[in-house]
Order: structure tokens, then sequence, then C-alpha cells
């Protein structure tokens, strides 16, 4: 009765129902097809997914239960003894201390190159070769605050200076499940209903109004319908240090889409600067320029940025400071021309509030926002929405 | 009753397949897949190969689930009364079937095309739930019950603007119409062109797979382009040593309007060919 399929299914995370198991039992009692896998692996990716996006896992899946082949971690087999994640250190807050800046950005970039020509082997602790787990500012894995990360599968400190190792991140699954209802309730608070566009629907009250006022001869009254009027902007910080936090904003992102009619969504890499991307995977090709996106968006649209802000502080407040290429403004300068032209606009951070205090980045944030920085927990959300439902 | 390839439509197997389930399971089938590669012409042909009608309910913007069982034109009705007409007094005169009616009451089980259902509103496909699961629904001016004689066949189209909700997918079977294979194209080529030269065909698959190949595009031609520039082609009598001839017009491809609808990527593909005429040099 395919039962272990459809766990073997199930253990995938394909989101198939019973009903569509007993359509696929059906499907075969009707003898639509005769003896063959590959007919019948046509017939149950038909019956049981519902969505291109997820014929991946259903072949993974089918591989599995049909071939016995436990499918490869991919990720286990990628030789990492170079920068093995184990050797992070626990500094006290001595070594922390001890720590202070080597000095500017510039000077970090010389220095690293310069090292990088003197290192010849691999290296892992200390505090002055590039490698895995020391306190050196080059490396990965290590407690350097502004430190620059290499070849590092997500932020052990959470704060690099240069992003050098190519981050495979991918879109957000927009098909995240949504069982996180109550945020989709949150943001249905956001709805503001309103009559606009052509006036279509028959107005009854109005129309037996005008009629008696014409003693009785029809007076037709018209009405616009009803929509969902509010229009939302959203920004999403990705990659380096919001590895942590993708569950969350899948799952922010997913209701959403599915609550907001009007919602533009664009990423960015830890703070606003000039451009903003459509997609993170083609980020050359996708770039909108913020100038652009003040002229296309009326002041009306509700701005929520989603990001931990994480980062070194001069990433916000000099030019220069981003760590992908050269801004010639700085991102608070951004940050504030956006602020000016939306008129209400909150931060989303998935960084539990506790540890606030201890990044100036995200005071330094606060500070931009004028305090409109909520904590993605259903209190925070709430809080922001309530925020944004403010008629300025 | 297994439906198959037609004279002018390829069927890949896996989409017979898919038909089929759906014409004996008496589910909707919702297919998705690229614009162009024939999600609406199945509809059309399905029909035709069944001898019945093809109701097609085309979907909007505006569009609502409601308009597709039935209107109610109270407009008509008062101007009716006020004018003393004897239509008044029965309410039914001034109800409007609509497709999902017309095909639940046809006398031959019909093919129903909800064609682009991302295009209307989120609510609409949850709106039509109940009406796609127990093919009735009640027509509340006059208390009547409309149930389907035989349940038509449903084909829904969608583009993948909007996703839709769970609990409509659960009630169909779905299908992603991948683009086809330089094999199953050729087919499809010479169904629409029997007597399409093979070299100039050849060549022209050729340019059209190189030209889909080229990830930036913003919209890759489809194969409903490639029909219509091979149209153009044989019109323009276009020789296939022209196709072939890199440095043609500075490289660009003959006719290139009908494959590119988008002035930057035509403007991307200049600057290939002329990076690529570099690189030649």
């Amino acid at each position: 009765m395919l039962i272990s399929f459809f766990l073997t299914l199930r253990k995938y995370g394909l989101k198939s129902s019973i009903t569509e198991l007993l359509d696929l039992l059906k499907a075969l009692q009707q003898q639509l097809i005769f003896a063959s896998t590959d007919d019948f692996y046509l017939l149950a990716r038909l019956c049981l997914v519902k969505d291109e996006s997820q014929y991946d896992k259903f072949d993974r899946a089918f591989a599995e239960y049909f071939e016995g082949v436990e499918s490869l971690d991919l990720a286990a087999l990628i030789p990492d003894h170079w920068l093995l994640p184990g050797l992070i250190r626990q500094l006290s807050e001595e070594d922390k201390a001890k720590l202070a800046s080597l000095g500017g950005l510039e000077q970090l970039l010389e220095q690293f190159k310069q090292r990088l020509k003197e290192q010849q082997e691999k290296h892992a602790g200390g505090n002055k070769w590039i490698g895995t787990g020391g306190s050196s500012p080059f490396g990965a894995y290590g407690f350097h605050p502004e430190g620059i990360r290499v070849g590092q599968q997500g932020s052990g400190q959470r704060r690099a200076v240069k992003v050098w190792d190519k981050r495979d991140f991918k879109d957000f699954d927009q098909n995240a499940e949504l069982n996180h209802r109550a945020m989709q309730l949150a943001l249905r608070q956001l709805r503001r209903f309103a009559r606009t566009g052509q006036a279509t629907e028959l107005d009854l009250n109005g129309t037996i109004k005008a009629t008696a006022q014409q003693a009785g001869w029809l007076d037709l009254k018209f009405q616009s319908e009803r929509h969902n009027a509010v229009k939302v902007l959203m920004f999403f910080d990705i990659g380096g240090s919001m590895d942590d936090y993708i569950h969350e904003c899948e799952q922010l992102f997913a209701a959403a889409r599915t609550e907001f009619k009007h919602l533009e969504f664009f990423y960015f890499h830890n703070c606003p600067y000039e451009q903003v991307w459509r997609t993170h995977q083609r980020r050359a090709t996708d770039a909108v320029s913020i100038t652009q996106l003040l002229q296309t968006y009326h002041s009306d649209y509700k701005v929520i940025f989603v990001g931990d802000a994480t980062m070194g502080p001069y990433e916000i407040t000099y030019p220069g400071g981003s760590v992908e290429h050269f801004n010639p403004e700085s991102g608070e300068v951004w940050l504030k021309r956006l602020l000016a032209h939306f008129n209400n606009a909150v931060w989303l951070n998935p960084q539990p509030q506790a540890w606030w205090s201890h990044y100036h980045s995200i005071e330094i944030l606060q500070k931009l926002m004028q305090n409109q920085m909520y904590s993605m927990t259903l209190d925070g959300l709430s809080g922001a929405i309530r925020h944004l439902s403010k008629r300025h | 009753m297994i439906f198959q390839s037609t004279e002018h439509y390829i069927l890949s197997p896996e989409l017979a397949l898919a038909v089929n389930a759906a014409v004996t399971l008496e589910k909707p089938l919702l297919i998705k897949g690229e614009p162009g590669t024939g999600k609406t012409r199945l509809a059309e042909e399905l029909a035709a190969s069944l001898g019945t009608d093809l109701i097609n309910w085309q979907i909007k913007s505006t569009s609502k689930a409601q308009q597709g069982l039935y209107e109610y034109d109270a407009v008509s009705r008062l101007r009716d009364g006020q004018l003393g007409s004897e239509r008044v007094a029965n309410i039914s005169n001034y109800i409007k079937p609509g497709k999902l009616w017309t095909a639940f009451t046809a006398e031959k089980r019909p093919v129903l095309l909800i064609d682009e259902i991302d295009k209307a509103d989120i609510e609409f496909p949850n709106d039509l739930l109940h009406e796609l699961d127990r093919m009735s629904f009640d027509v509340y001016e006059t208390g009547e019950r409309i149930s389907a004689k035989q349940r038509p066949i449903v084909v829904i189209t969608s583009n993948n603007e909007k996703e839709l909700p769970d609990a409509f997918l659960r009630r169909c079977f779905f299908h992603y119409i991948r683009f086809p294979d330089k094999d199953t194209l050729t087919q499809i080529v010479l169904a629409h062109f029997p007597t399409l030269q093979a070299d100039l065909l050849t060549a022209a698959l050729e340019v059209f797979f190189d030209l889909r190949a080229v990830d930036a595009l913003k919209k890759k031609p489809s194969t409903s382009e490639l029909l219509d520039w091979l149209k153009l082609l044989l019109a323009e009598q276009i020789a296939p040593s022209v196709l072939q001839d890199k440095q043609h017009q500075g490289g660009l491809i003959p006719l290139y309007g009908a494959l590119l609808k988008n002035e930057q990527d035509v403007a991307l593909l200049e600057k290939l060919a002329f990076m690529a005429r570099r690189a030649g040099r």
C-alpha cells in the first residue's frame, strides 16, 4: 500500500498529504500504468508533488526507496581538514580586549596580502598566520572582531570584514512551510481595506437611498470594491552572519508572500548601500539602485528591513566601509535617504534582544531607525506591525 | 481512451500520462512551465482529440471566482422593475451562467480550461476549492443547486506569477512541462513545417539552443518563438549557410526580433557577438 514509500517521501521533507496518497492508489487501481518503474515514477510524481522546486527532493526520495541508496551527504564529502570548525577557541574577555583593532581597514587588507605571501603551509591556532580558529585577524572560525574571513562555511564569530569566499546562499525558499500561523496572523493585522479603483460594484444602500430621494425614480449608485490596499517593501539581509536565522527569515518571507498582494522584496548585505538586489543569485544583473527605488515606490509603501545588524560599525558610518565593494557614500547616508522617503519603516532583527547591547552596530542602527528596531519574535513582530499601521 | 500526440501537437510520454490520469480520475490537472511551451495548446488539442467542446475561462487580474459560477444582473432587474416589465417576477431571468456552470451542464463531457490562474487575486483559487472538488454550487438568488452532469476535464495553467495555496494544490494533479530537448523539438518543428529542409532545421536549432544557453537573458526564447522565427526564416528564404556564418550582420542572428522580446537582451546579444568577433580575430 506504499506506506513506507510515502513515509520515505515525508522523510525527505515533501509535504504530500494522505489525500494525495489515496489519489495515487486510486490511479494504480484504475491500472493507468502496467508494471513499469518509470511509469510509476511519473505517476507518483504527478499525484504527490505539486511544485517543480520539489521535484529534486522527490527524485532523491524515490532513489532511496527503490535502490536502497542512501543519498550521500555532500557536505560530508568536502575535505575540510584545513578549516576545522572544532578549533574555535573560547576566548576570555581579557583576550578579546587584547585584540583591539590592528588599525584601519586598509592596513588590514595590506597585512593580509603580505602574510598570504609569507605563509606557505596549513596553519591552525596561533595569532599571526592565516588559518583556522586562531586570533589572528585572517582566517576562518576565529575570533577577531575585524578579521578577514577565508574559505569559511558559516560565520564563527559572525564578524568578517571582507567576504572572500563566495557565499552559496540560495534565494529564500518561497515555499517554506507555513507552520508559523501566528506569524501570518500578525502580518494580517497590517491589512487595511480600502475601496480603490473603478466603481464597479452596485451600492445597494446608496441606490435605495438615491431612488427614494428621486421619489422612486431609479438612480443607480456604484462603489469600488474593497481591496487590501497595504503595500509593502521588504529588504532582506543575506549571507554572512544571517546563516543562523535563515529558518526564521524563510517563515517570515513565506508568510508575507501570502498576506500581501503588493509586496516587493529586495536583498542586501549587512547594510543597504546605493543598490539592492532582486534575487541573490544574479547579483550583477538584478541590481536596483536605491535612487531608482525611491522614484518607483510611493512613500505610502511600508518598509520592513530584516537583518541582524551585526557588522563592523564602519560598514554603516564610513564611505568605503562595505565588505563587498567600494561604496562612495556610507550606508548611513543611504539608510537615511530611505527613511526620509518612506513614511513607515521598521527593522526586524532576528538576534535575541538580550544581545543587542553587545554590538555597537546595532546601537547605531537602532538610533538611525529612531528606535524602530524590533526583535523577530511574535511580540516584536506585533510591535513592528503596530508601528507600521500608524498613519503619518 | 488514451490521448496521444496529434498531427500538430507533440506530446511527451510524461504529459500523456498526466493527462490520462487526470481524465480517468476526474481530477483537475495543473500545468506549469515556461511561457510558450504549449500549456494552453494542450487543452485545445485534448478537446479536439476527444471531439468535445473546449470551454475557455481566461483569467485576468480582475477575475472573481463568482464570475465563473454565475452573475446576477441586479441593474437590469431594477431597470425592468421601473419599466414594469413582466420579466421582473422571475429572478432567474437575471442570472447569467458562468463558465463553470456551462461546463457542468454540457451534454458531452467538455474540457474546461482555466487559463493563467496565477493572474487572479490571491483569494481566487481558494474560492474555487469547493466547486472544483464537489463539482456543484448553489445559486443563492434562486435557491437552486447546480451539479455537474458529468465531471468536466479541468485543465488549469499557471505561469508561476503567484503561489497557489496548498489546499488548492492538494486537489489537483500537477505537471511541470519541461523545455523539450533537441529531439522532441525537432519533432515539434516538423509537425508544424513538414517540408522544412533538414540542414536549415539543424542550423536553426543549433542557433536556438546556443541562444537559450545564454544565462543572462531576461526572457529565453521558447518553442512558440522558435516556430515564429522559423516561419520568418522560410518567408525570407534565409539559407542555412547564413545561420552558420557567425559573422553575419556583425554576428547577430538573422531576424532576431522573433526570438528576443526585450531590447536589453538584444543589446546583450550584440555585446556577446562583438566579444566573440574580437576573440576570433
